[in-house]
């Protein structure tokens, strides 16, 4: 008996001795945890955001930056001047920056990085943003010149995009792996399915950023998992926290801080515009008056999320509140569909497996029932079967999606988009709004776009996704917004 | 003895060709390519197109067929769409997860499971066999994944003994099998149930049998004749049960892997699935189908090693 007891002593001790290892952290490291993997280290070559929350900033820098409140800033370029006409921008880039493997940061290198994305055989997945370009020249240096076939009023807005950062002409084959930038961090290790690990530049061009000596993004899917690393300490932060029933216990945990913030996610039903009934109107219109946001915001997100009147979100430039456009109103939902001749409409909704947008549809299905429609949920795996059938195919009637990216609504005049929206009248304010330089009369002319689709309806505007942050509450320095996807690092330390 | 061998080797190249054709017809037939997946919402189909072709997506499904056998045959199994390394390196990286996962899961298991069998067996309908009974119920009902769960609230979030989940390599030997220990427990006790029960009813099935009525007739220990007659006479079906047990906890602990965030293989075959990187999808697949025949193999050979019967008739 006793040698069992001692057997058993034993036992628990190097247990404890096991489990003590590796527990020590000093506070100039940062350990994130990120809903999802990227599937490659290069934002240049494919759309997927997680991609984006590692690299963005962190590591790759663009011409330009987006700060933020979705301004556009200086970064690799430190001034640019655009000609009166709009068609000439001229950059003046940043003396003395080096890329991580030594490699100069020159005209010479954007010049490459632009051609690249607008080539023929680019597979930059906003390939459009560079379609304006029809010249770049290098008259020295450090002086980068491009003429543009039209004016293009977000030009330098697009070029902070992760999908317009600057690239090694050297190291192009290899960045998907082995990412090499200009940014604050430098590649270390991918632990393929667990982590990506970066360390401080210490060459970096602006002295004393970043303040952190390391980074490392976890990539933790379940949202339980994500709980219990928390929890557990494995994480110092969730930026992104994808399960808002769980949310609630955290803000009352005093360990941590926990701020709901803006994105441009917009969670949209869009209706497959040129079939039968859904390109009449007053359908479109019944069933967007026969939804309630606030309780699919309560149903799909506990809550959280700012309900949305148009396919804009609230953090972009020019916003205007249409929530009142069409309104929650079951009697008008009920004489619409009479009035289109559409009483016991039927209708099916291809819904993606997320636990969100099935809420979502979930809600939607009981409140248009009120109305007398049968609404049927049909799962269709995102992205594959997804892209595949509603993207790609238009095979639907009506499907659910949030479109992460800020200031996308030119989507509805693009031809042979999945909504299969044609409005001229839309279509001709969106072209000049993509011509127009000036902020306050772009802004405005989006306004218009807004108002427009407010009132048609194309898609039913439901609400902006929220980004529920969790840190441990001495990390300072994380943004609250997502004004563009990003989990940006470069200003982040522990307070003492 | 080299005869089985040609022969197994035989059947075992002919059902790996007949299972790659069926994989990779089943794996085109999906709906969705990788290009579209990678490109999103925003994409043209130019540039879809475009990645199609970098891919090599828009070659005729016989020609992409022949051309995977083919590498396989030169040891290239081609490059991961989505994550644009060699395959047969990302399989490699995660069996370094599962591998030993799957092994201390088993060794737990079979620790645990087949003396816990016998005992019961051996004590029939006394204490010990309602309690052997009792524990294989409850081990065949807690599915894996949900004990994880548990251990997590308890030993992770709780006492914080060990990390919540994840996998921090093996560059440190000893916090890589730290990081398996919780999981391996989850895995093993449905596990160990499971061969609790084949344990004890192919012991008592062998204890009914004319030999050990002559073994007690000769006056032989209790013990010797469990030992050395009942168990060496049970263990083909239980061999049987653990060569099924390990090819189960190598191809489908993907739920546990999920939970503790582990690197296996089985979350690699789950993330492929999603973005359709169909490239590591059939070769995974194709690694399972293989393990699958490898093992039953070395079940088979263990009959003959168990059972000179066996080997005097062939």
């Amino acid at each position: 008996m006793r040698d069992r007891r001692t057997a058993m002593k034993s036992a628990v001790a190097v247990l404890a001795l096991v489990a003590g290892l590796g527990t020590a952290s000093a506070k100039d490291t940062l350990t994130l945890g990120l809903p999802i993997e990227p599937t490659g280290l290069d934002p240049t070559i494919s759309a997927p955001v997680a991609i984006r929350e590692v690299t963005w900033g962190n590591i790759y820098e663009g011409l330009t930056t987006i700060d933020k409140d979705g301004k556009v800033q200086p970064l690799l370029a430190t001034q640019w001047t655009v000609s009166d006409d709009g068609l000439v921008y001229t950059f003046k880039l940043r003396e003395g920056v080096k890329f991580h493997n030594g490699t100069e940061f020159d005209a010479s290198i954007v010049k490459f990085s632009l051609d690249r994305a607008r080539a023929d055989d680019s597979t930059n997945a906003q390939k459009q943003f560079f379609e304006p370009i029809e010249s770049i020249e290098t008259p020295d240096p450090l002086t980068v010149v491009i003429a543009l076939k039209a004016p293009t009023g977000l030009f330098a807005y697009h070029l902070a995009w992760g999908d317009a950062v600057m690239v090694d002409p050297k190291t192009v084959e290899t960045n998907k792996t082995e990412p090499v930038g200009t940014g604050p961090f430098r590649f270390k290790s991918w632990q393929r399915g667990d982590r990506v690990e970066v360390v401080r530049n210490d060459d970096y061009w602006d002295a004393g950023v970043p303040k952190l000596a390391a980074v490392t993004f976890r990539f933790i899917g379940d949202a339980q998992a994500q709980a219990a690393a928390l929890r557990a300490g494995d994480v110092d932060a969730i930026p992104n926290f994808t399960a808002p029933e769980l949310f609630g216990e955290f803000e009352n945990d005093d360990r941590f801080t926990t701020i709901v913030g803006n994105t441009p996610r917009k969670l949209v039903a869009g209706f497959n515009n040129s079939k039968a009934p859904f390109d009449d109107i007053r359908v479109r219109q019944a069933l967007m008056s026969a939804i309630d946001r606030q309780t699919v915001i309560d149903g799909a997100y506990s809550g959280y999320g700012i309900a949305i009147g148009s396919h804009y979100a609230p953090t972009d430039s020019g916003y205007v509140d249409l929530t009142n456009a069409l309104p929650y109103d079951p009697e008008k939902a009920a004489a619409l569909l009479s009035e289109a001749g559409a009483e016991n409409l039927s209708l099916t909704i291809k819904c993606p497996q997320m636990t969100y947008t099935m809420r979502a549809c979930e809600v939607m299905q009981a409140m248009v029932a009120e109305v007398g429609v049968t609404m049927n949920i049909e799962a269709s795996e995102f992205p594959a079967k997804w892209i595949d059938e509603v993207f790609i195919k238009h095979d639907f009637d009506m499907s659910i999606v949030d479109h992460a990216e800020p200031m996308d609504i030119d989507i509805y005049a693009r031809p042979g988009y999945y909504f299969e929206y044609n409005n001229p009248a839309f279509n001709e304010i969106i072209a000049k709004a993509t011509v127009n330089s000036n902020e306050a009369e772009r802004d405005a002319l989006y306004g218009e776009a807004q108002k427009i689709l407010a009132s048609e309806v194309p898609a039913l505007y439901l609400f902006d996704l929220p980004r529920l942050n969790i840190w441990a509450s001495k990390i300072q320095g994380l943004w609250e917004n997502e004004p563009i996807s990003q989990v940006y690092v470069r200003d982040a330390y522990w307070a003492d | 003895m080299t005869g089985i061998f040609l022969r197994r080797l035989g059947s075992f190249v002919l059902t790996l060709l007949i299972a790659s054709l069926l994989i990779f017809a089943c794996m085109d037939l999906l709906p969705g390519n990788a290009a579209a997946i990678l490109l999103g919402t925003a994409a043209r189909p130019d540039t879809i197109a475009a990645l199609e072709q970098q891919l090599g997506l828009d070659q005729p499904a016989y020609i992409r067929y022949l051309s995977w056998v083919a590498g396989a045959f030169t040891g290239d199994l081609g490059n991961s769409a989505s994550y644009g390394v060699p395959v047969a390196g990302l399989i490699a990286e995660r069996l370094a997860v599962t591998l030993p996962l799957a092994a201390l899961a088993l060794l737990l298991a079979v620790a645990l499971g087949t003396p816990m069998g016998v005992w019961a067996a051996a004590r029939w309908r006394k204490a010990p066999d309602r309690i052997a009974s009792g524990f294989s119920q409850i081990g065949i009902a807690i599915p894996d994944f949900w004990f994880g769960l548990l251990l997590i609230l308890t030993f992770s979030t709780g006492l914080q003994w060990f990390s919540a989940g994840g996998f921090p390599g093996w560059q440190e030997p000893a916090s890589g099998l730290k990081a398996l220990v919780l999981p391996a427990v989850a895995l093993a006790l449905p596990q160990a149930a499971i061969l609790t029960r084949v344990t004890r009813s192919a012991v008592l099935d062998v204890a009914s049998e004319d030999f050990i009525r002559t073994a007690q007739a000769k006056g032989l220990t209790e013990s010797r004749i469990l030992w050395r007659h009942a168990v060496r006479n049970a263990l083909v079906p239980i061999i049987t049960i653990i060569g099924l047990q390990f090819s189960f906890l190598i191809a489908g602990a993907v739920l546990v892997e999920n939970v503790f965030n582990l690197p296996g293989i089985g979350r690699l075959a789950y993330q492929a699935l999603s973005q359709r990187d169909l490239v590591v999808i059939r070769n995974v697949a194709m690694f399972f189908a293989g393990l699958v025949i490898v093992v039953n193999f070395l079940v088979d050979l263990s009959y003959l090693w168990l059972d000179p019967r066996l080997r005097a008739r062939r």
